[in-house]
């Protein structure tokens, strides 16, 4: 090959990746225009926003290679800010969740700065342990409701308050704005430096610091976006739900399902988080309606049984069963 | 708050400790031996317990009793995980590190959900072993011998573990967690040893369990507490280090006890919870570790 | 005028164990030196002073006559110090080019320089062929030669080789030869950690002989292969002339 064709086959995959996306955002904004079943409309949301969240974990978890198990943390947070702002300060959420992403994010930078001193598993329990301190702080924070939570009143049908009663349509296109905005950060990083210098910390650290990486920053920059990201989604979530408790938005539990759709899709891949969401979403939504509900266990087994698949057979996750063969064999004779 | 109950709960909370010990033990093992944090412990910890109470429900047989029989189960649950889960998990090319967490964790919501399906949500509880409901009362102390007998236990297990190390297969398990290449070429099979250390780590939580399940209510839920607690208490005492498992333990129960007497029950994470974070910012490698 | 690199009195122990005991010597510029001694004559740690990954337990390494030892690698990296690994590390997920550009990525924040300067290095080192190829697919010595292309993305003026030849063919390590000539011609300083004395000893300008520790012999290969105290190191007493 040319010396000076080396990479135009990257550069080309960039721009297909984009144009792909594109489509996909438009063909999602036409699809949501005829759904009327509150039902679906309703799965359609949360999937979208399991997209977004699952893609600011993977910015993370997946390029960066630093798996947090406490992600809830800053779904919380972010929930919680936008709540208070609204319902203490009267500050719309349509800028609240900004604030909320703000907050989510420096919180990110908070953990991470002791914690990226620990390698892999240490981390990954390091993020358990401030997730169960998190939720243990919010429940017993009676001036931020404590256990019993902040509801909040719907004051009128409004845009920058993020308030609609008469329709989820405009919730469809919040969390399909979400999802695009996390999706596109993720695309734009991938092709930054950041991204180069994440995935080298992510493949082998020594390497990297003995090319000059610096390894504690580049971790942190992926902390706060991942933060930020994800605490924006749950200020979203905040408002579509109207009602949020320590129970609901900081547990182990939501935790594991914001990493979910990105392992089952495929860590550190950009299309995967979405392929995680379209898949486990109508998962716990079957399994709630027809498989003895969200008790019975049938949901975690699913999700675990996936996830070990997942982790042994084909680490690329979904995307990768589609993608994968692809990838290894181009470029090799 | 007299003298009397501070020192009733200090004791009980020793007793606890001793119980966090030996479930940090198991973690700390599987940890020293070969670099994977189980994520699945607490669970398999659970499963330990509901074994425990069935056992005891279908052939009325005392937890006490069950021990070489729970032992032995999960013994062979360990050696089964490591073959079929682990050691396909360390053989992978890249992302190793991930896919490690990512194996345990799956089994672990897996076990979870399997239990949740299996047995319901209800807790459950043995009320009529042997030494269920009475107690040994020591001047003005009264010690529930449910929980005397399993701390009792937990020290044997640590005698016994200790004396494990001293053996050739004790001695096996160190040299490969040494050097895990070299040790090929002295002809210890790398393998063998890795599911043996697995089985052993798994033992360990399941004499925890059968003798837990003779005091405290069994759920599905149940192993989730008990594995963030072994995790902060692995993080106190040193990962791989079984010393700091026990030191570690009787401090993370004894600080529990107290909190919850002088703060409020509700809060009895709190100091444990301090003292992770006091060793994370502080001295990340714990009391004895080598990090 | 300070020689280019300089090592006074270093040493250095690992748990009571000596590695490094008063090394001294220096390197000029632009030449190749090898760092050879039998296993055990520390080496390696005394590779990973001058890159910084350890710091000395006393003693200095002066660069251009800037102080580098005990800074950590960030420093050494920054004062233009790459090395290469004697177990080859590279960047599994990403392709050969991906990887020379996290090097390049040194001197550039954008990401169209970094790749145009990438592409230069890979040129040179000659795995053009393979630039788009992801790294887990690279033979062993063509990873190699992505180490060094990588380490050289970073613009270096002293490069560090450690047993970068070990373990190839013949034909192979012809090849390494030539790109470690051409490196030396580009006026890169070359340090090399070596056992293949074959190889080695046409290629290098200078030896510094290394055992238990200390500074044996320092010389021209020539002189180094006729030295009484290397044979003897080496091959044992039996062989040392008399």
């Amino acid at each position: 090959m040319p010396p000076s064709e080396a990479g135009t086959a990257i550069a080309r995959r960039r721009r297909l990746e984009l144009s792909a996306g594109l489509v996909l955002l438009a063909a999602l904004a036409l699809l949501g225009l005829p759904i009327h079943d509150v039902y679906t409309q309703n799965l359609l949301i949360i999937a979208l926003l399991y997209a977004g969240l699952a893609q600011g974990w993977n910015i993370l978890g997946g390029y960066c290679g630093q798996v947090s198990l406490g992600h809830a943390l800053y779904f919380g947070i972010g929930a919680y800010v936008s709540t208070l702002l609204f319902v203490r300060l009267g500050v719309p959420p349509g800028l609240g969740m900004f604030a909320a992403g703000g907050v989510a994010g420096a919180a990110a930078l908070l953990v991470g700065w002791p914690a990226f001193r620990l390698s892999g598993h240490y981390y990954a329990i390091a993020t358990l342990v401030v997730g169960e301190i998190g939720y243990l702080l919010f429940l017993n924070w009676d001036l931020l409701g404590g256990a019993s939570g902040i509801t909040i009143p719907f004051k009128a049908e409004s845009l920058i308050d993020l308030q609609f009663r008469t329709s989820k349509l405009p919730f469809f296109y919040l969390t399909l704005a979400y999802a695009a905005l996390a999706w596109t950060l993720a695309w734009l990083l991938e092709g930054s430096r950041l991204g180069f210098v994440w995935r080298a910390v992510r493949d082998d650290m020594v390497a990297a610091r003995s090319l000059g990486v610096e390894i504690l920053p580049s971790k942190l920059a992926a902390a706060a976006i991942s933060g930020g990201l994800t605490g924006m989604g749950g200020a979203i979530y905040a408002q579509y739900v109207g009602y949020i408790d320590p129970d609901s938005v900081m547990t182990i539990e939501i935790s594991i399902l914001i990493a979910l759709p990105a392992v089952i899709g495929g860590v550190g891949t950009l299309w995967g988080p979405l392929l995680g969401a379209a898949v486990q979403v109508p998962i716990s939504e079957l399994t709630r309606s027809y498989l003895g509900g969200s008790g019975s266990g049938v949901d975690l087994m699913i999700y675990g049984g996936l996830i070990m698949l997942v982790a042994l057979a084909r680490p690329e996750g979904l995307f990768g069963l589609i993608a994968g063969k692809r990838r290894i064999d181009a470029g090799f004779s | 708050m007299t003298p009397a109950l501070v020192m009733q709960v200090a004791l009980g909370g020793l007793l606890m400790g001793l119980i966090y010990a030996l479930v940090a033990a198991g973690l700390s093992l599987i940890f020293g031996l070969m670099d994977v944090v189980n994520f699945a412990h607490g669970e398999l910890l659970m499963l330990a317990m509901y074994a425990t109470f069935f056992i005891h429900r279908g052939f009325g047989l005392d937890p006490i009793v069950q021990l070489p029989i729970i032992a032995l189960l999960l013994f062979g649950m360990g050696v089964v995980i490591y073959h079929g889960l682990i050691a396909r998990a360390l053989s992978v090319r890249f992302n190793r590190g991930m896919v490690q967490i990512f194996s345990t964790f799956g089994l672990a919501i897996f076990l979870r959900g399997a239990a949740q399906f299996a047995f319901g949500g209800d807790f459950r509880a043995i009320n009529h072993s042997w030494l269920a409901g009475r107690t040994l009362r020591l001047a003005t102390l009264s010690l529930p011998l449910p929980q005397l007998a399993a701390g009792l236990v937990c020290l044997l297990a640590f005698a016994a573990l200790m004396a494990i190390s001293r053996t050739e297969f004790g001695r096996a398990l160190e040299a490969t967690r040494e050097d895990r290449e070299a040790v090929a070429l002295i002809g210890i099979d790398r393998d063998r040893i890795f599911a043996l250390g697995w089985g052993l780590g798994c033992a360990t939580v399941g004499c925890a369990g059968a003798m837990l399940a003779g005091f405290y209510y069994v759920s599905p839920d149940v192993g989730a507490n008990f594995a963030l607690i072994a995790y902060v208490t692995v993080a106190l005492g040193g990962f791989g280090s079984l010393l700091g498992a026990l030191v570690a333990g009787l401090i993370i129960g004894e600080v529990e006890a107290l909190t919850a007497l002088f703060l409020e029950p509700s809060l009895k994470q709190v100091g444990m919870f301090a003292i992770y974070l006091a060793v994370l910012l502080f001295r990340p490698r714990g009391l004895f570790g080598t990090l | 005028m300070p020689d280019f690199l300089e090592i006074a009195a270093l040493s250095k122990s690992f748990g009571g164990v000596a590695a490094n005991v008063a090394i001294s010597f220096s390197v000029r510029e632009g030449e190749i030196l090898g760092l050879i001694g039998p296993n055990g004559a520390g080496k390696t740690s005394l590779f990973n002073s001058i890159s910084g990954e350890i710091t000395p337990d006393a003693g200095e390494i002066r660069l251009a006559g800037e102080k580098i030892s005990g800074r950590g690698p960030g420093a050494a990296m920054r004062a233009g110090i790459a090395r290469t690994f004697q177990v080859v590390r590279s960047f599994e997920s990403m392709t050969v080019l991906e990887n020379v550009m996290v090097g390049a990525f040194l001197h550039t924040r954008r990401p169209r320089a970094a790749a145009q300067a990438a592409r230069a290095v890979i040129d040179f080192a000659g795995l053009a062929d393979l630039a788009d190829a992801p790294a887990a697919t690279l033979t062993p010595p063509a990873k190699r030669r992505l180490e060094i292309a990588r380490a050289l993305a970073t613009r270096p003026r002293l490069l560090l080789l450690d047993e970068t030849l070990t373990g190839l063919t013949p034909t192979e390590a012809r090849a390494g030869v030539e790109l470690i000539r051409a490196v030396r011609a580009r006026g890169i300083t070359v340090i090399m950690v070596e056992h293949v004395m074959e190889i080695l000893l046409p290629l290098i300008d200078r030896a510094v002989v290394l055992h238990l520790g200390r500074v044996l012999t320092i010389g021209t290969p020539a002189e180094v292969v006729r030295d009484p105290a290397t044979i003897r190191a080496y091959l044992g007493e039996r062989y040392a002339p008399s």
